[in-house]
């Protein structure tokens, strides 16, 4: 993943094709209120591919039984698929071993595994955690349960007014006392991408571990957690157009070794005596009780399917729509856009004088425009940009410039229809 | 579609939306209660000055929010003041009514003209998700009358 700034748009779109790409996501043919789907809400959770929603009938259809636990034929296929999907991540995010990848529920689920594992065993009262301003409240709230719990110090690193986070600040924040430092890589409200590789290097300068969230950053650009150097990594399998109920927790091998068990249960032990037990090897240590199967399958057809379009060409096609979209909008008035970092993904939240989010997202809905609104689930963030709530148009890899047309000409008939 | 619209943001509700009535607090006030919207993050307070009867002699509130849940809670000011906390109960259930399309059609406990202004928002029936903006400014005046300091929409 490369930390600096991607200029505007560097797509060839010609090369890209965008409608075949559309014709493989059924849901963007339905028609809303007799007007075709406009979908901008991706970075809550994106559509599914045809090669998605096939490799989960498939599975039912062809090869379902629980994993890891039958000698007979249809559990080993499944066994083969599930764990051929770990392999599918494990390429995705370069990992160096396919059991650095536990399959969770979500990005939510991974960040409440790291808190509630490494962080119960290895963090001490007066020990500090540092985040930032624009994490979603998934980053948020565990490390501010495990505060409560054990008497840490949570800090956070403000961002500037653009959105931009502030390296300077975190070094000042760091000390001999930070012991995890878990930031997003790509915020879901303002788009900023962050200094991964940068953040990981002083965090361990300084003797910490660090978790980025790549809840949206695995959906935007390349990933490679060996690269970056972080110690876990988490995202969700939603967003990146698979299956909801399953995400991922990568974790340095060693780590994930060190630390006990999330939960207890059958597939996580290695023997079981009415006196105790041992765990299992990794991954299953993690991978407590009857996994999403189905999902996590899913999962890797999603990744097979933006792999073979390939990463770089999604990032590079969505920030021209980005690029053309951000001049469109910035052309009505009284809109002003919340977060103008130079390096950001294509998420674009926004304001509009005298108009409240939830006024826009109903009367843009009317007119088939699909956007969400309210704090994102990033109240300090909207604490700190000063609105109780925005409005966000997070694009994906089947966007199009004419979807971003769209999406003026329903807000500046939201301006008109409410003067 | 534009007629869901039209019938959502009628233009007396825009007019509220736009300059809410009786938006300030109520330095007297013997109660006042916080209404919050989670899924927004939208808040309110809703103050409230009862006299010895029980009557509402002044009701006013504060807070930021959509063109819905502002302009409910300016007509609902306007609608309860002077009205004892009884009937303010009884005007919430039936607007509640309204909003929720269960409406029973039993108007024999509110005057027709109460009615009719209530009526005017009742077009967010079409809107199920913002059903919660045009009734939390209720809960929460509901909330200051039984003494109690949050509303928040799940109740
Ligand atoms: C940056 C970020 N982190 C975490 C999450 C949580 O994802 P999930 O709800 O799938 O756990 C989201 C999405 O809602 C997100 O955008």
């Amino acid at each position: 993943m490369s930390d600096t700034a991607q200029a505007m748009p560097t797509a060839n779109d010609t090369a890209y094709d965008v409608l075949s790409y559309r014709s493989d996501f059924p849901i963007l043919s339905e028609q809303i209120y007799d007007k075709p789907l406009i979908f901008l809400d991706n970075a809550a959770s994106a559509q599914k591919p045809q090669q998605v929603i096939d490799a989960v009938r498939y599975v039912y259809e062809h090869e379902y039984a629980n994993v890891h636990r039958g000698v007979h034929y249809m559990s080993e296929k499944a066994t083969e698929a599930y764990e051929g999907a770990r392999v599918k991540v494990q390429r995705f995010i370069n990992a160096a071993h396919d059991h650095e990848v536990i399959f969770t529920r979500n990005a939510t689920e991974a960040v409440n595994m790291v808190a509630g594992t490494y962080g119960r065993r290895f963090l001490e009262p007066g020990d500090e955690i540092i985040i930032s301003v624009m994490e979603h409240h998934a980053n948020i709230v565990p490390w501010q349960m495990l505060r409560d719990e054990k008497g840490l110090v949570l800090k956070a690193v403000p961002v500037t007014d653009d959105g931009e986070f502030l390296l300077e600040d975190f070094k000042k924040l760091l000390t001999p006392r930070t012991k995890l430092v878990a930031i997003t890589h790509t915020s879901n409200v303002l788009g900023t991408i962050t200094p991964v590789a940068e953040i990981a290097r002083l965090a361990h300068d300084a003797g910490a571990k660090v978790l980025f969230d790549g809840s949206q950053a695995a959906v935007h650009s390349v990933v490679d957690v060996q690269a970056i150097d972080c110690d876990f990594y988490v995202f969700t399998g939603h967003k990146l157009y698979g299956p909801s109920g399953v995400g991922v927790l990568y974790g340095k091998e060693e780590l994930l070794n060190a630390m006990p068990p999330y939960l207890g249960g059958g597939e996580m032990i290695s023997t079981v005596t009415l006196a105790e037990s041992t765990w299992a090897e990794l991954p299953n240590k993690f991978e407590a009780g009857t996994p999403m199967i189905a999902q996590a399958i899913g999962l890797g057809a999603a990744i097979d399917y933006v792999s073979a379009i390939g990463m770089d060409r999604i990032a590079a096609h969505e920030q021209d729509v980005l690029g053309y979209a951000t001049q469109k909008l910035t052309s009505i008035p009284g809109l002003k856009i919340f977060g103008t970092a130079p390096s950001k993904a294509a998420v674009i939240s926004f304001s509009m004088e005298n108009i409240h989010p939830h006024d826009i997202a109903t009367i843009i809905d009317r007119a088939g425009v699909a956007c969400r609104a309210g704090h994102h689930c990033a109240q300090p963030l909207m604490d700190r940009m000063g609105v109780p709530a925005m409005t966000r148009a997070s694009f994906g890899l089947y966007n199009t410039r004419a979807d971003a047309d769209a999406l003026v000409e329903a807000l500046e008939f939201t301006q008109e229809f409410l003067g | 579609m534009l007629d869901d619209l039209r019938e959502l943001y009628q233009e007396v509700i825009l007019d509220h939306g736009k300059s809410p009535r009786n938006f300030r607090d109520v330095e007297d006030a013997t109660a006042h209660a916080h209404g919050a919207n989670p899924l927004c993050g939208d808040q309110l307070v809703v103050y409230l000055k009862l006299d010895d009867g029980k009557r509402i002699e002044d009701v006013s509130f504060v807070g930021k929010g959509c063109a819905i849940s502002v302009a409910s809670a300016s007509m609902m000011t306007e609608l309860v003041k002077g009205r004892t906390v009884d009937e303010a109960k009884a005007m919430f259930e039936r607007f509640h009514e309204m909003c929720t399309g269960e409406d029973n059609g039993d108007d024999s406990t509110l005057l027709e003209d109460d009615l009719e202004k209530l009526n005017v928002l009742s077009g967010v029936r079409a809107f199920p998700v913002r059903v919660k903006c045009a009734t939390l400014p209720w809960h929460t005046l509901n909330a200051a009358i039984d003494g109690k300091d949050e509303a928040t929409t799940e109740a």
